[in-house]
């Protein structure tokens, strides 16, 4: 046998996919899982990683990812977003297709996934685009974009103004069985929006958007799921009001599930404080009432997958007055620490956390990973659970620094990261 | 007391004049009152104080404001202070410049004071925190316009004497106006009780936690009030996007003789300008000398500026900004 065995040991292991979390180990040989239990026979040839009881988990997998690849390299490169996201723990990234060339086509499909292979340290899925050109006019080549390798379709934060447009881009997409994800946002009642509707934004004298808005398309998007039988991931629910109708999708049958991004579990709009742009999200952060009814729909399974919505803009996108400066945050890093507060404070169990960044993303994209059992892709975290860090944005990986978490107190931090059975993050080194 | 005697109380100790929520009471009469000492001298014959003399004084408008910018300048100038005019117009936005680099540029010019005009929200606040200068809002997008608020507090305090208990209308445009929220939160802590009155599609959202009375009807709002404060409409707000038409605006929410009759008989009516005659405000009403304090606004505004500018020089000496 050629290929080194590992054995990790004295390993917390946290794995959702069996609702075990409790003392083991893990053999991996090659880029495999061979084994995992309470004890796992190794021979003698095998390497020991003693795990001194941190956490072992799967690797994250991130379905809301953007880079600047290709076009917008100063934002973030593939091998810039992979350093990130191994560092953060996130072992597989699903890109959006709305870089500045969209991902429109089988041919940049394919660019993407092989570009991401020699380039970056985790891996990389790309989502197409559901439009042409993300226009929200022409469904795009989505069975031949399936083809080559795209995991899922979505029009990014361009909603698709058009009903029948939309209802032929769900309708096409079921002849292939494609998960399709909308950014539910009706396009005229969040127009030149900047943050929640509400008193704080009235009194900042900033344009709202309200919860209606994601309430009214993610509504259309449900409707239009179930005439056309099509699978649809609404993607980051931002608000307490859309809630019931995913649940209602659910209980009817529909092959409906939803994300959330990690920063509207863990801010709310107050955290806009004095005009701070680094929180100027899409969608925007709404009212604390609303973050804690996505908790409670994180722990009742209507949200299915926590995110990290990544998406790196450099200080000159970012460092202009409210209304001029770009949305989004720059979250790899921060999405495991940041979703660890909702453990630290015991809003949610490890498992059930751990479980809509691991298993439960996989199982939506039908992927092989996301899982500690025998035979699955040995793509494995080691957690500090409790690790206290000061988190400093300027010492971040990516290579856009846009954190809201500047400054914070997070709790947890990666010790390594395991992609294919390779180290490729260490925290001491 | 003479305006070159050292203002009678405790230094005031901010920076900056960036929103009217910064100050407290104490700090909001105690501009009034300076500038009240400044109004007379305003109207004298030697108009020359020696208070900012070395100073410079620099107007970033990147809106055009006649009104505005000519009163910060008169102020200045009236102190003794070196008043540059910056009008930023699109063209250097065009060419990439951002407000940042504007900032960064002026402040290696080493002014003592900026005051900012800007379309953005929250552009003041931005500007405070790249300069090692003071920095006055002079209106930034649909936050706040805190001189305003202070000369039209200062123009109330002339004509009725004093401020608390006075109920206050303020009619029109409230979702666009940083008049009116500069307005709301100085008056009510003055002690006046603000009522607002707009159609809903010109009301801001959850208005109703601002701690004014909120109506939609004209005639019931200005009930026995004791002033009316007008705002401005942009006419491309008046095309069916926020209410149908100029003339069924008016109609409902103009003020004519008709509806102002319900107001207390000693009513006044003011306007920050600059008025469109006939949409908002009747052309009788605004001319009339018995009800119109619109002059007096415009005579407050240089007083109330001076006294701004005197306070905020009064902090001394540049601090280090947390770099540009």
């Amino acid at each position: 046998m050629s290929e080194p065995l590992y054995h990790f040991i004295n390993a917390r292991l946290v794995d959702p996919a069996s609702q075990f979390d409790g003392p083991g180990e893990v053999l991996v040989q090659g880029e495999t899982i061979l084994a995992s239990g309470p004890e796992v026979a190794a021979g003698p040839s095998a390497i020991t990683i003693n795990c001194d009881g941190h956490a072992l988990m799967p690797g994250l997998i991130d379905l809301h990812v953007s880079t600047g690849e290709p076009g917008e390299e100063q934002r973030e490169s593939l091998s810039t977003a992979g350093k990130a996201a191994v560092a953060g723990g996130v072992t597989t990234m699903v890109l959006q297709p709305d870089t500045s060339t969209v991902i429109d086509d089988a041919a940049l499909v394919d660019f993407i996934t092989r570009r991401g292979r020699d380039r970056s340290l985790a891996r990389v899925l790309a989502a197409g685009a559901l439009t042409v050109g993300l226009k929200g006019e022409r469904i795009a080549e989505l069975g031949l974009m399936a083809d080559a390798g795209a995991v899922m379709f979505t029009n990014s934060d361009h909603p698709i103004v058009s009903t029948r447009t939309m209802q032929r881009c769900l309708s096409y997409a079921s002849a292939f069985d494609a998960l399709v994800a909308s950014r539910p946002q009706d396009a005229f009642l969040s127009e030149g929006g900047m943050m929640n509707m509400g008193e704080l934004a009235s009194r900042l004298g900033l344009a709202g958007i309200a919860s209606a808005a994601e309430t009214i398309a993610a509504n259309r998007d449900i409707q239009l799921a179930e005439l056309t039988g099509a699978k649809l991931l609404l993607d980051m629910i931002s608000s307490e009001a859309t809630l019931p109708r995913i649940a209602a999708a659910k209980a009817q049958g529909l092959d409906v599930t939803a994300s959330v991004s990690v920063h509207h579990l863990t801010l709310n709009e107050n955290d806009l404080g004095d005009y701070r742009t680094f929180a100027k999200l899409s969608p925007p952060l709404r009212g604390e009432q609303d973050r804690l009814a996505l908790i409670e729909g994180v722990k009742s399974g209507i949200l299915d997958v926590i995110v990290s919505g990544h998406d790196p803009r450099p200080a000159e996108e970012k460092r202009l007055p409210f209304d001029e400066a770009a949305f989004g945050a720059s979250a790899l890093e921060t999405l495991l620490p940041a979703a660890l507060i909702l453990y630290h404070e015991g809003s949610i169990e490890l498992l059930d956390l751990v479980r809509a960044m691991t298993s439960a993303p996989a199982q939506i994209l039908g992927l092989p990973q996301g899982r500690i059992e025998a035979g699955a892709p040995a793509d494995l975290i080691l957690v500090d659970l409790g690790f206290p860090i000061r988190f400093d944005a300027s010492r971040m990986i990516s290579k856009s620094r846009n954190s809201p978490y500047d400054g914070r107190t997070l709790q947890g931090k990666v010790l390594s990261t395991w992609v294919a059975g390779k180290k490729v993050f260490s925290a001491l080194d | 007391m003479s305006p070159e005697s050292p203002p009678p109380r405790a230094p005031f100790t901010k920076r900056h004049l960036l929103q009217i929520g910064d100050l407290n009471r104490l700090e909001a009469l105690e501009l009034i009152e300076r500038a009240e000492v400044f109004l007379p001298f305003t109207q004298a014959r030697e108009k020359k104080l020696s208070t900012l003399k070395g100073r410079t004084l620099v107007n970033l408008f990147f809106e055009n404001s006649t009104r505005t910018q000519a009163s910060f300048e008169l102020a200045g100038k009236r102190m003794s202070a070196d008043t540059v005019n910056m009008a930023v117009k699109s063209s250097s936005v065009a060419k990439g410049e951002t407000l940042l680099d504007t900032a960064a540029t002026l402040n290696a010019m080493g002014p003592d004071i900026l005051v900012l005009r800007h379309a953005a929200s929250g552009a003041a606040q931005l500007l405070a925190r790249k300069v090692s200068c003071s920095v006055i809002n002079a209106g930034d997008g649909t936050h706040e316009h805190p001189t305003q608020a202070l000369l039209d507090a200062l123009t109330l305090k002339r004509s009725f004497g004093h401020i608390e208990g006075l109920v206050v209308a303020i009619c029109g445009d409230v979702l666009h106006s940083r008049v009116a929220r500069s307005n709301v939160i100085l008056l009510s802590m003055l002690g006046a009780r603000v009522r607002l009155i707009a159609p809903p599609t010109l009301m801001p959202a959850d208005v109703d936690r601002w701690g004014c009375e909120i109506y939609h009807n004209m005639l019931e709002g200005l009930q026995g009030v004791d002033v009316v404060m007008m705002l401005r409409l942009q006419l491309e707000r008046m095309n069916g996007a926020y209410v149908p038409s100029a003339r069924e605006y008016f109609r409902f929410y103009g003020l004519d003789a008709r509806k102002l009759a319900v107001a207390a008989p000693h009513v006044k009516v003011m306007h920050p300008g600059p008025m469109n005659r006939g949409i908002e405000i009747d052309s009788d009403i605004a001319d009339d000398p018995r009800v119109s304090l619109i002059v007096d606004q415009v005579e407050s505004g240089v007083a109330v500026r001076m006294a701004v500018l005197e306070a905020l020089a009064s902090h001394g000496a540049n601090e280090e900004a947390d770099g540009v």
